[in-house]
């Protein structure tokens, strides 16, 4: 069988040789700390860090459900603050510091905010709640004392269509107090 | 172990004023899947890869409706990594799941905007949206049938196979020669009569638009299909795969038992991912590309315009009232504008028919429900199953007649509510343990606080304020919509340690049921509640059957099987037992993990021991592994007669009501929901902490369809808003300021413990109860969903006082 036979023909292989020359060309390095631990890797200077994440680190836990910074389902850390890593290159990333849900808790224990989110009943399918548990985790560190309206601000941009909210509220608030509580101890 | 201390530090107390006499069942446990899903390893289909996966993308109609005159996929063919394209002339896969009417790749003609016309599977999803781009499609842009008003005209058909669809005979009635896909109806009594009676009759008209369920995680389905046999492996982001298996063999006439359907995590359904939806799609992919798995992921604009909705729908009510108020007849016309497919749509018309004219006793009353087939995005069950729409029309026409004969809407309700003696339409009696929607409705109005209804000049009073404020309320009722023959099973095994672990064939996707049922093993055998482990991922290969999980009925007919199965261990418990202890099974009891003799508790043999089956103290053996199951098959339901609509139902009711307090933006016609009180009488609450999560969860999504959703078209049908920037939901900001729930337990006999299922009712009514609300707050009565502050604001500024 010649290649002229095959099923691509000339042209749709040209044009994927075309690509994968360019891809290879324009490829980076990022170099950047996730989850406590450094990540050296080569990537297509287009790819998003929410792919970054998933494809190439195998971090499931960030989730896409929109795509479009709508819905908070792939909300990570980055530097501390909150951000929808759907619309987050990975090159944004270099030099930065990540968190994700799998870098929340402290060795095997569940994180005070995670507990509350447990105790509370604040998630039912728990497709959000990775998104959830670090728009929370962003607001309360940088407010760690907030009030109700400034938990409701923090929280909007994070769509659930189960809980209904309120017990999501409630963890956040209730982590907060005994966050509180731990530090004056 | 670490998670598991911090988890059983933790005390378990309601936040609510709630105690149950049972040691499990009733108890506020956290859920089963709590921990997984808070620390990112729950597992959903999207997280899945298989070895050698290919990724599959799809393309779509752009036109509503459209001959398909030629499609070129020669470029897309051609693309380096493609491995399989599809279209319609290449598969001629019909799928349905009560009517054979929907191809897999739309056929000659699209038949709504977003159909789907072509699919790639390749190895990486850019190839695959590349090749999607060099696709070429001419179309001939046809005529569209816009709405209900032209389908019911008939002078285009949707479907001009209509009278030849297969379909359920004798459930649903296609009509010939028309778009209407069912024409479902109900009596009782004599309409003439009841008129005839009645001092005063009022007519009106109800609409809401459709909706979209918004499951977070969108429709996902992995696909491998051996190519040399008919072995087909699916893993599904689904509700339901036994009722999948069955119609995935139907659409490819092959055996069931060819069929694998594995169920993992599920990020949210509503009733969304009942049914079949990508999988024959994904299987004819991976077919044509040689049997490697195929993965499809809807993008989220795609699950607006391709994924099925909730119908929109037209309420046309008639009712008949003695001046003293007592609603004499009822007269309703349901029009559901289904879109291009019957899917569950013409389920949730025949459900109409039986639990449309809400929980009144109405001794001369008719239904007529038509499922319509338009060129829009079919629809599909939706969490409450038709119940939010006809409740809209019911309870706002209620509150209207309550304002016309100037009797208290509280008062007027309850001369009418359904009570023990009374019947429904389908004339079932209604009894002590069909549960109280009086006690629910006495419940929420009592915890809002309820004086009575306004006067005018108290109104115009409160408007100068520039916020105004109502308070309103409206009944809930709702069984079960499903065949007469349903049935769910359980397996329940016993470990070496005395664990049990429990299979079933329906799915958590997030109601609760790996913790609820756990609770009612835990109950039936008197062992710790974390001794019993209900494991959540879901195969059709060693789990077994349900029918499908939805209509509420998992916690009722699980239950019943759990309890069956958990009753049958003990007594295989108390056989081996009683053989050991030389003594008759009749005088042994269980408690705490051991057999015991009733008369000297101090002998006794831990379950543990028996588990495996007993050993002598010489080493011989007795019994065997402990295995049990259970089954649960619903009881004394028929069809219905298609004429009169008598027969039986419902497997249980469960009523309820919901209060609201609402507060208007008379500036900006926002509202904010200050209060809801929500009652239900289930029976007995199974799990109080989940209880109060599927009241917040249902009301939210209630509020939603209430005030802020709604898909908007274009004048030829296509869809103007599939993203979240234009099709909001609710969030944290447009939260309640309190939800108050109230449990009312009448107990249902045959219910597990008593209990009913509560997951859908909890939306069901919210729109109702705040559209009374608003009548009370400004004295205009709004007829059409959704109550966005732009629809608030253009009746208001019209100067009507009734906005249609």
């Amino acid at each position: 069988m010649t290649v002229a036979e095959l099923k691509h023909d000339e042209k749709g292989c040209a044009m994927e040789t075309a690509h994968i020359s360019s891809a290879r060309e324009s490829r980076v390095v990022i170099d950047l700390v996730v989850n406590g631990e450094r990540v050296i890797e080569e990537i297509e200077p287009n790819m998003l860090l929410l792919h970054f994440l998933r494809d190439k680190l195998k971090l499931f836990g960030a989730k896409e459900s929109c795509g479009e910074g709508e819905c908070g389902a792939c909300t990570v850390l980055m530097n501390g603050y909150a951000v929808t890593s759907c619309l987050v290159l990975a090159i944004e990333a270099n030099g930065a510091e990540i968190l994700t849900v799998e870098g929340l808790s402290k060795g095997n224990e569940l994180s005070i905010l995670q507990q509350e989110f447990v105790f509370q009943d604040a998630l039912q399918c728990g497709f959000c709640t990775p998104g959830m548990l670090m728009s929370a985790r962003g607001l309360l560190d940088k407010n760690p004392d907030p009030t109700d309206e400034e938990i409701r601000e923090a929280m909007a941009g994070n769509l659930c269509r189960c809980t209904g909210y309120l017990q999501i509220f409630d963890a956040v608030k209730r982590a907060a107090e005994r966050e509180r509580e731990e530090r004056e101890e | 172990m670490s998670n598991l201390c911090q988890l059983e530090n933790f005390e378990y107390s309601c936040c609510r004023d709630y105690e149950s006499k049972y040691k499990h069942v009733g108890q506020p446990y956290v859920r089963k899947d709590a921990v997984e899903k808070v620390t990112g390893q729950a597992t959903y289909t999207v997280d899945m890869e298989l070895p050698g996966m290919l990724h599959a993308k799809t393309l779509h109609s752009p036109y509503a409706r459209a001959r398909i005159v030629s499609i070129d996929m020669s470029k897309a063919r051609a693309l380096y990594g493609v491995k399989a394209c599809l279209c319609g002339e290449d598969a001629n896969t019909k799928v349905g799941l009560y009517m054979q009417d929907k191809m897999v790749f739309a056929s000659g003609e699209t038949r709504y905007q977003g159909e789907v016309v072509a699919a790639v599977a390749a190895t990486t999803e850019a190839i695959a949206e590349r090749a999607i781009s060099l696709i070429e499609v001419e179309y001939e842009v046809l005529e569209p049938v816009i709405n209900v008003d032209q389908a019911l005209e008939a002078k285009t058909l949707v479907h001009p196979d209509i009278n030849t669809i297969q379909h359920t005979v004798g459930v649903f009635f296609p009509q010939p020669d028309t778009n209407i896909a069912s024409l479902n109806t109900s009596r009782r009594g004599s309409l003439v009569k009841g008129f005839e009676e009645a001092d005063l009759i009022v007519e009106n008209e109800f609409s809401l638009p459709a909706v979209a369920h918004v499951p977070l995680e969108t429709h996902v389905t992995i696909v491998e299909a051996d190519p040399y046999t008919d072995k087909i492996r699916i893993w599904s982001s689904a509700q339901s795969p036994f009722a999948l298996r069955q119609m995935m063999a139907a659409a490819f006439d092959i055996k069931e038992s060819d069929i694998e359907v594995h169920i993992p995590y599920v990020g949210g359904a509503f009733g969304g991912k009942a049914g079949i939806h990508l999988e024959p799609l994904v299987t004819l992919l991976s077919k044509a590309a040689g049997g490697v798995p195929v993965k499809l992921r809807m993008t989220r604009e795609q699950e607006f315009n391709y994924m099925p909705t909730r119908a929109g729908m037209r309420g046309r009510i008639k009712s008949g009232v003695t001046k003293d108020g007592q609603i004499t007849a009822t007269e309703i016309v349901y029009d559901w504008d289904s879109g291009a497919y019957a899917d569950y749509g013409v389920n949730v018309g025949k459900t109409a028919v039986y639990g449309g004219l809400g929980p009144y006793d109405i001794p001369n009353a008719s239904i007529v429900s038509n499922t319509i087939y338009t060129n829009k995005v079919f629809s599909t069950a939706y969490r409450g199953f038709g119940h939010l729409e006809t409740l809209w029309t019911v309870e706002r026409q209620t509150d209207i007649l309550s304002q016309k004969l100037g009797i208290d809407p509280y008062e007027f309700r309850m001369m009418n509510l359904l009570k023990p003696g009374s019947k429904t339409i389908t004339e079932e009696t209604i009894t002590e343990s069909s549960g109280s929607p009086c006690d629910c409705l006495s419940a929420v109005v009592k915890e809002i606080g309820w004086t009575g209804r306004k006067t005018q000049e108290e109104r115009e009073k409160e408007w100068k304020t520039g916020k105004v404020r109502g308070k309103g309320f409206a009944m809930i009722q709702k069984a079960p919509a499903m065949p007469a023959n349903t049935a769910t099973s359980v397996i329940m095994q016993m470990a070496g340690d005395g664990h049990v672990n429990i299979m079933m064939g329906a799915v958590d996707y997030g109601q609760g049921a790996l913790t609820a049922l756990a609770q009612i093993a835990a109950q039936e055998l008197d062992i710790p509640f974390d001794m019993v482990k209900v494991i959540p991922q879901t195969n059709t290969e060693t789990n077994p059957y349900d029918w499908n999980t939805v209509a509420s009925k998992l916690t009722f007919m699980a239950g019943n099987a759990v309890i069956q199965a958990s009753r049958n261990m003990v007594a295989q418990l108390k056989d081996v037992a009683a053989r050991a202890l030389r003594c008759s099974p009749d005088v042994l009891a269980h408690a705490d993990g051991y057999i015991y003799k009733k008369h000297m508790p101090e002998i006794r043999i831990a379950y543990k021991d028996m588990a495996l089956g007993y050993a002598y103290p010489d080493g011989m053996g007795i019994g065997g592994p402990i295995i049990s199951h259970g089954v649960c098959m619903a009881d004394g339901l028929t069809n219905l007669d298609p004429k009169s609509g008598k027969g039986f139902p419902a497997l249980a009711w469960t009523f309820g009501a919901h209060a609201v307090e609402i507060e208007l933006d008379v500036e900006s016609g926002n509202i904010d929901i200050l209060k809801v009180a929500s009652a239900f009488d289930i029976g007995q609450v199974i799990n109080e902490r989940m209880v109060y999560s599927q009241v917040v969860g249902g009301v939210m999504q209630g509020i939603g369809s209430a005030i802020l959703e709604g898909y908007k078209f274009s004048p030829d049908n296509v869809l103007l808003n599939p993203s979240f920037t234009d099709n909001k939901i609710p969030t944290m900001k447009d939260m309640p300021f309190e939800v108050v729930p109230i449990y009312i337990e009448n107990p249902q006999l045959n219910g597990p413990y008593g209990a009913r299922g509560i997951a859908e009712h909890t939306m069901i009514s919210v729109p109702s109860a705040i559209g009374n609300a608003l009548y009370e707050a400004t004295g205009i009565n709004f007829y059409r969903l959704p109550l966005t502050p732009e629809n608030v604001m253009l009746g208001i500024l019209s100067g009507k006082k009734d906005i249609k």
